[in-house]
Formats: C-alpha cells, sequence, structure tokens
C-alpha cells in the first residue's frame, strides 16, 4: 500500500455567477482506488469532475496531480501542452455519449492507435496489433478494426471509447454515467468489462453516475453530492448499508428491487 | 497475536431521518475481546444487535462512539474510526466476514466468488480456483455448480459458498454470521470441523449460531449481547 495520494483535490468551488456549482470539495485518491461521486440531476457531480479534469477551471481551490516523475503538480498551474499531454497518457476520460470520446468518421483500429501516435509510436504494425489486442479486451471482434464507428452499437461505442483511453495505460480513468443510455444487458457487460479491467490494470478512477448499484458493483468509496456539496463520504458498502445523511438515506431507499 | 481483536465501549444507533428523526439504539458501552484460537458466540434474542456488532466490527456498520482494534500486520489498527482505504486493507488481509446471506456481485461463477479472496491477495488465479474447489467440495456442493453465479442456488448452497470464500484465506479474526442457519445436519457438521481447524491454527472467531447444538460444539465462550441493549426486548 503506498502512502503517496495520487490525486489532491483541494477546496474546490465553482461558481456560475451566483451559482454554486460545487462547494468547497476536498478529498484524495490513491493509486488503484475507485471513488464514486453519486448524485441526482444538478448535484454537481459533473462540474466537480470537470474541475478536476481539467475540463473547466474552478472558481477557487487547487488539484494537485502526482506526474509519473514522483513531483506534485498544480494542474492549473501547468501549460496547456503539458495538461493535454496529461490528458492523452496519463489519463483517460470517458464520456456519457461515446460520440464525445471518439472519433466518428476513422476506423475503430485508428481511433485506438492515434492515442499511440499521439504519444510517438511509429511502427505501424505494432500499434495496429496493440489495436487488436486492445478490441478484443473490450470484446469487439477483430473483424471490425477497418468500420467506423458509425456502424457500431451504443454498447459497442462505448467499449471502443474504454479501450481507446485504456491503451496508453493511464493511471487514472475519468468516467461520467459510462453506462448512461445503455440497455441493462448491454449496462451489465460493460460494468463487468470496467470492473475486470480496473482490478487487472490497478486503475484509479472517478466515476460520476447517478446509479448507486454502478457504485455499489464498481467503486471502494462513495460521495454524495446535493446542491453543490458533498454530504455525505466514505466507504462505499458502508454509505450504502448504513446512509447517516438524510439524503442518502433518502436516496438510497429510492432504489426499485427487482 | 494473543488478542487479535478488541472492542471498547462501542455504542450505535440509527436515526431514520425518513421518519421524523425517530432514532434506535442498537448497543451501547460494547467492550469484549476475541483471543487466537478461541470462538466467542455472540448469544441474545432476535434484533437484540448481534449481526450490527459484526457488521460494525467489519466496518460496513459506523459506529457513534468506541474503539474497534485489530491487531493488522505489525499495528493496531482502530476500525471505527481509519479510513476506508485501511478497512479494505484490512479486509483483505486479517478480517474476514462470512454475513448471513450471499450478496456477490452477479454474473460470476461460484468458484470464481469463492477464489476471489485470494487472488485479491495475490494468488494466481488457477491456484486459488483450486483450493476453491477443495472447500466447495468439502461443503458437497455438486461441481456441476461450480461454474454457474449463484444467484440463483438456493439458500444452502448460497451459504455454502459463502463459507467457503470466508474460510479460504489465512485471516487471522473470522466473523461468521449464521452459517449454519440453511445447512442439513452433514454440513452443518463439516462447518464445525472447518471451525475446530481454524481455531487449531490460532483464528480468532466471532460468531452467530441460533442452532444449540453448533453453538455446544464450538464455542469456548458465549457473549449475551443482551447486557449491552439500551432496548427492553419486545415481549413474545
Amino acid at each position: 500500500m503506498t502512502d503517496t495520494p495520487l490525486l489532491k483535490v483541494n477546496d474546490v468551488s465553482k461558481f456560475y455567477g451566483n451559482r454554486i456549482g460545487c462547494k468547497n470539495v476536498s478529498f484524495e485518491l490513491w493509486p488503484g482506488e475507485v471513488l464514486a461521486i453519486v448524485g441526482e440531476s444538478g448535484s454537481g457531480k459533473t462540474t466537480l469532475l470537470n474541475c478536476i479534469s481539467t475540463r473547466l477551471m474552478p472558481t477557487t481551490g487547487s488539484v494537485e496531480y502526482h506526474m509519473r516523475d514522483g513531483q506534485y503538480r498544480d494542474l492549473y498551474h501547468m501549460s496547456e501542452a503539458e495538461r493535454r499531454f496529461l490528458m492523452r497518457t496519463d489519463w483517460g476520460f470517458v464520456h456519457q455519449n461515446p460520440a464525445d470520446g471518439l472519433r466518428m468518421t476513422v476506423s475503430a483500429g485508428a481511433n485506438v492507435g492515434e492515442r499511440l501516435m499521439a504519444i510517438g509510436d511509429r511502427h505501424y504494425g505494432n500499434i495496429r496489433a496493440t489495436a487488436v489486442d486492445w478490441l478484443s479486451r473490450v470484446e469487439i471482434d477483430e473483424s471490425r478494426i477497418d468500420d467506423q464507428p458509425r456502424a457500431f452499437s451504443g454498447g459497442m461505442r462505448q467499449r471502443l471509447q474504454i479501450a481507446r483511453n485504456l491503451v496508453t495505460g493511464p493511471r487514472l480513468v475519468f468516467m461520467d454515467e459510462p453506462t448512461g443510455g445503455l440497455d441493462v444487458s448491454v449496462q451489465a457487460r460493460l460494468l463487468d468489462l470496467v470492473r475486470g479491467l480496473v482490478n487487472d490494470l490497478g486503475l484509479a478512477a472517478i466515476i460520476v453516475t447517478h446509479d448507486l448499484a454502478v457504485a455499489r458493483l464498481l467503486s471502494h468509496r462513495m460521495m454524495v453530492m446535493k446542491d453543490g456539496h458533498v454530504i455525505e463520504h466514505g466507504l462505499t458498502d458502508r454509505v450504502l448499508d448504513d446512509p447517516r445523511e438524510p439524503y442518502t438515506q433518502l436516496l438510497v431507499s429510492s432504489i426499485l428491487q427487482v | 497475536m494473543a488478542t487479535p481483536l478488541v472492542v471498547s465501549e462501542v455504542s450505535k444507533s440509527f436515526t431514520m431521518h425518513l421518519r421524523d428523526g425517530i432514532k434506535l439504539p442498537v448497543v451501547s458501552d460494547v467492550s469484549f475481546s476475541v483471543a487466537s484460537g478461541e470462538c466467542v458466540v455472540l448469544g441474545g434474542p432476535s434484533g437484540i444487535g448481534k449481526s450490527s456488532l459484526l457488521k460494525m466490527i467489519y466496518g460496513n456498520y459506523a459506529v457513534d462512539s468506541g474503539q474497534i482494534l485489530v491487531k493488522h500486520q505489525d499495528r493496531i489498527v482502530d476500525l471505527a474510526t481509519t479510513d476506508p482505504r485501511t478497512i479494505i486493507e484490512v479486509r483483505r488481509r486479517t478480517l474476514g466476514y462470512v454475513s448471513q446471506f450471499l450478496r456477490t456481485v452477479p454474473r460470476v461463477a461460484a468458484i470464481d466468488v469463492v477464489a476471489e479472496p485470494l487472488v485479491a491477495r495475490g494468488t494466481k488465479a488457477d491456484v486459488a480456483r483450486e483450493k476453491a474447489a477443495e472447500l466447495l467440495a468439502k461443503l458437497n456442493l455438486p461441481e456441476a455448480l461450480w461454474q454457474l453465479p449463484p444467484a440463483t442456488f438456493s439458500g444452502g448452497e448460497q451459504q455454502r459458498v459463502n463459507i467457503a470464500r470466508g474460510f479460504i484465506t489465512d485471516h487471522t479474526i473470522l466473523l461468521l454470521d449464521e452459517p449454519t442457519a440453511s445447512l442439513d445436519a452433514k454440513n452443518r457438521a463439516v462447518v464445525v470441523e472447518m471451525i475446530a481447524e481454524k481455531k487449531q491454527k490460532g483464528v480468532g472467531l466471532l460468531g452467530i449460531f441460533h442452532d444449540e447444538e453448533v453453538r455446544e460444539a464450538v464455542a469456548d465462550r458465549i457473549l449475551d449481547v443482551q447486557k449491552f441493549s439500551p432496548r427492553r426486548p419486545i415481549a413474545a
């Protein structure tokens, strides 16, 4: 168990004029840890995710990342180029709508291979072989490697997005409602895949979801957000089985049982 | 290690915010310890807080006050106040739990459910599965079921998967919540034997057993949880 957090979020707040996007959020994330941020629509969870993944500049607060060279760097004191390099190599971002995280007009293989080329790989044979390997890991048949994602189903697109993100061996993956909008059986398959990959690769992940079952399945720790504030956080099974805050109790009691 | 688990002055109540903040006290001022190689049984009527105590010790329930001290590797950890990462690490290495009902990740084969705690500690998957197979065979779970996800199993079959999963590692403390409730006599005897083996290896066990015969066979000490109950038991 390493003693150095991978990510340190310090008192992050984001205001839209007078409206609170998120307020005073602080937490640390360790390597290999999966954190779920749950809350209903408008709770601020996506705002928070965007603030900590450099997609949205916070109004106050800072986010520090433990670089591969052992230094902590403040993400908002990096150059744009450094941030973008981080996003392409050490990090992944899986969007709710796969079309937002893929290039729809290039082939599946190119979607995966592009990421390798962006970090300097040049041997096309190896790149293609890596792409084939990753497609099979996300259960996309090799025969589809030259097809465009436009020809893929929603579930397949999402799995391709995951492959595209994981091919560079990131240490931290952000996911925004990764199973939103998918059919239940497709959702299940995707969750099993994500769970397996996160385990095998020792990834740290921050997953925004409104679905408590997804949080239960995938995460070690959970933060519950309401109106921009984190109102409860802790071990996932503790928060779900022994919710302390009124809002958390409401959320947990609202889950439909099958 | 002489005393792997010490519970000190633990109190807990539930506050039901959805019911106007009704407060349900669970236990008050609980103090006891479990020594290596002994099996302490929690006794008392249904609803008195026995399962809740086990869940508090496992970190599944929070406590309002008090300490839950566990000897974890080379240090003492207070599970009542430590951070989630540490609780996960303690569960991985030191503290095992056989819950009353099996709740597993769906779509995972029974044999993998059982093997998982070993794999989480770094054991190779095939070695872990062999050990899992041994335990499932000991517990008389038909081999035909091993590759199936346990969700559709009978209560007794699920319980045996749960037991195998809890006993597969060499955790130094085991929490057992009614491990024999749905089992027939033959399998109850197997579990009694498995508990005896763990005791011989120096594992500290804390369990709930409603079955008198099993309790007689495994208990070194019985702790009446009723004396920690802030509520009067409801008349039958």
